[in-house]
């Protein structure tokens, strides 16, 4: 008797897992058709996709539509391709991405392990921050680029986006040190190091996931921000994803979707990139064995 | 002079006082513990020795020199803390390594102190593991190697045995004791263990609320506690507190305790009545002080017999501790391991009054 119950648990989660499986499949499925849909028609020429079936797989398979979104398409008047432009947002990136954690760390070392008066009523301030929309700050933000001369400036960019991203930095920051030992940092003092010693040889070590959600998220808005990016910039510093604007509603010519696929899906790559990269480092366990845990 | 002296020494929280005026001072190798219940702000008056926070009011000297403004690096002290604060990044080696390392010692020079202290503390095997591969006691001895590596003048314990499991503290408590003993260095220790500072201690200091109760050899502490916070504190059964009566009968000072039933005990207090000054008192008599008449002090010169009703024995083992009721209170007493007693029956218990205390019960301090 026990032995037939057994058998028939065994078939019930057999089933019950089935169909687990089917619904995670359908799912997947159904969020990555949209990425198949690019890919495939990015590897089309235009006559196939002009027949009708997006679906399909390329008849001829060809490269040129990537080629020519990297390095030919026409942006705006100039026959140039995304290339530049992808140089402009890395350049904008890369500096805003690294100002805005070192500080935002700085931030949350100072309001969890050097608090002074007032210290909760400046982090609420800085809180505040995450939740002014963007076009609140866009005629401030202008007027102060002019008055630094740095209007339609990679420069000009980076400052926006390590301000705009500050308050966000050290909220992940300041909640991570807050769980830190306070020890640590005493520690340390009778020990004779200083304040940024502290930070970089006791506090950084120990920031890895932090670090790394942090960089995600700085890098993925950032690179996708696309107001501040239209806003502020001017010819030579124009953003990826303004560019990938340009490249797609620009009302001349034929509309070439192969290539306007290929141009969205390496404006996209990036931050697939960095997640995927980072994502391997996201390890936790990093202060096991600081304190008694 | 002595070696560390804290001299009238107050720290304000905002509107709070958490020390309010403490005076103490500790000889050269001396050990000083700070004992007292949680928030009793001992934790706090080591972190100003460490000048890890900062004093409102009075002078810290160590070997004369007033260190107030001094930042903790330079006062010359080490610290061990309760969660011993070993850096997760580091290995064993460079976590004992890392001050002489901010000093910028040179490396062979670093190298080889840290072998040193390695081969003292017996953890030369772990000095390439990373705390987080390390056992607690083992974690607790490199913490200690943190310290000792600096030869600072004044090591800080606070309460460095209080993670770790009973077995294992009795045997650290040890080994701090013979290290103190081999190095000679000054040392002050906190801990809310009473056993810990009695065991250490060359000088305890008790402390409550931020007020210095009492400063004094183990000894002192123990046998003449200047009040009753103290007595009660400190010793385990603690010390019987029993409100009573002395009362003169001609030449003879008697002390009156009630029982629950029959008479009320009347003991003669002999010579160490005579000071004393009839009517209400706490009558303060650990329990190792009241035996059955067989396990009294021989030496003792005042042991006075008195027939007790034993209400509750608890067999211990090395010793039988039996619970009576005087005064209207629980009394702990300490019988010889196989003395015959069991409950509900009367005993005669000896009461060595040698060892008695006085308390006034309004002021609860020590009389005489």
């Amino acid at each position: 008797m026990s032995a037939a119950s057994q058998d028939n648990a065994a078939r019930t989660g057999v089933i019950a897992r089935a169909a687990i499986y089917a619904v995670l499949i359908l799912f997947a499925v159904y969020y990555l058709l949209p990425l198949y849909v690019m890919l495939v028609n990015s590897l089309k020429p235009l006559e196939e996709i002009r027949q009708g079936n997006m679906l399909a797989l390329p008849q001829q398979w060809t490269i040129a539509p990537w080629l020519s979104a990297w390095s030919t398409a026409q942006i705006g008047v100039q026959p140039i391709g995304l290339r530049p432009y992808f140089i402009n947002s890395v350049l904008m990136v890369v500096p805003a991405v690294f100002i805005s954690t070192m500080l935002g760390a700085m931030n949350g070392y100072v309001l969890t392990k050097w608090r002074f008066r007032g210290d909760s009523f400046v982090f609420g301030m800085m809180l505040l921050a995450c939740f002014i929309p963007f076009q609140i700050v866009l005629i401030p933000s202008a007027r102060i680029l002019g008055l630094l001369d740095l209007s339609g400036t990679v420069s000009g960019l980076i400052l926006i986006h390590a301000v705009y991203g500050l308050g966000f930095t050290t909220l992940f920051f300041r909640n991570y040190y807050e769980a830190f030992p306070t020890e640590l940092v005493r520690a340390a003092q009778i020990d004779g190091a200083s304040f940024f010693q502290i930070f970089r040889r006791i506090l950084l070590p120990s920031s890895g996931p932090i670090i790394v959600v942090t960089v995600i998220w700085q890098f993925t808005n950032i690179w996708n921000d696309f107001l501040f990016g239209s806003s502020f910039s001017s010819v030579d510093s124009i953003p990826l994803t303004v560019a990938l604007n340009n490249l797609v509603n620009s009302s001349t010519g034929v509309k070439e979707y192969n290539v306007h696929f290929a141009g969205a899906i390496l404006a996209a790559l990036p931050t697939l990139v960095v997640y995927i990269v980072s994502g391997r480092y996201f390890v936790r366990g990093l202060m096991a064995g600081a304190v008694k845990g | 002079m002595a070696f560390l002296e804290i001299e009238g020494l107050q720290k304000k929280f905002g509107a709070a006082d958490v020390l309010k005026g403490i005076t103490l001072e500790i000889d050269e190798g001396g050990f000083l513990v700070l004992v007292g219940p949680s928030g009793c702000g001992k934790s706090t008056l080591l972190n100003t020795i460490a000048g890890l926070e900062s004093v409102s009011a009075g002078e810290i000297r160590i070997n004369g020199k007033r260190v107030n403004e001094l930042h903790p690096s330079q006062r010359d002290i080490a610290m061990v803390f309760q969660s011993y604060a070993l850096y997760p990044n580091m290995t064993v080696a460079q976590n004992i390594a890392f001050g002489m390392e901010i000093r910028g010692v040179p490396k062979p020079e670093r190298d080889k102190a840290v072998a040193e202290v390695a081969e003292m503390l017996q953890i030369k095997h772990l000095l390439a593991r990373k705390p987080s591969q390390l056992s607690g006691g083992q974690r607790q001895r490199v913490a200690m190697g943190r310290a000792l590596v600096r030869r600072p003048q004044v090591f800080l314990f606070d309460e460095p045995l209080s993670n770790l499991d009973a077995k294992l503290r009795v045997d650290m408590r040890t080994e701090i004791k013979r290290l103190h003993q081999s190095m000679k260095r000054t040392i002050v220790y906190v801990t809310h263990d009473q056993i810990e500072a009695m065991t250490l201690a060359s000088k305890i200091a008790v402390l409550k609320d931020g007020v210095l109760q009492q400063f004094g050899s183990p000894a002192e502490i123990y046998n003449r506690p200047a009040n009753m916070f103290v007595a009660d504190f400190m010793g385990s059964p603690a010390m019987n507190l029993i409100p009573a009566e002395i009362a003169r009968e001609g030449n003879d000072t008697r002390l009156k305790v009630e029982q629950r039933s029959g008479e009320p005990l009347s003991l003669a207090l002999g010579e160490a009545g005579a000071a004393l000054k009839p009517g209400k008192v706490v009558f303060g008599i650990r329990p190792e002080a009241v035996t059955d008449p067989d396990g009294a002090d021989r030496t003792s010169r005042n042991v006075v017999e008195a027939p007790c009703l034993i209400e509750v024995v608890e067999p211990a083992g090395s010793d039988t501790f039996a619970v009576t009721n005087l005064g209207g209170k629980e009394a702990v007493v300490r019988l010889r391991a196989d003395a015959k007693v069991s409950p509900g029956q009367t005993a005669m218990l000896a009461f060595n009054l040698d060892k008695a205390v006085f308390f006034d019960p309004e002021t609860q301090l020590r009389l005489t």
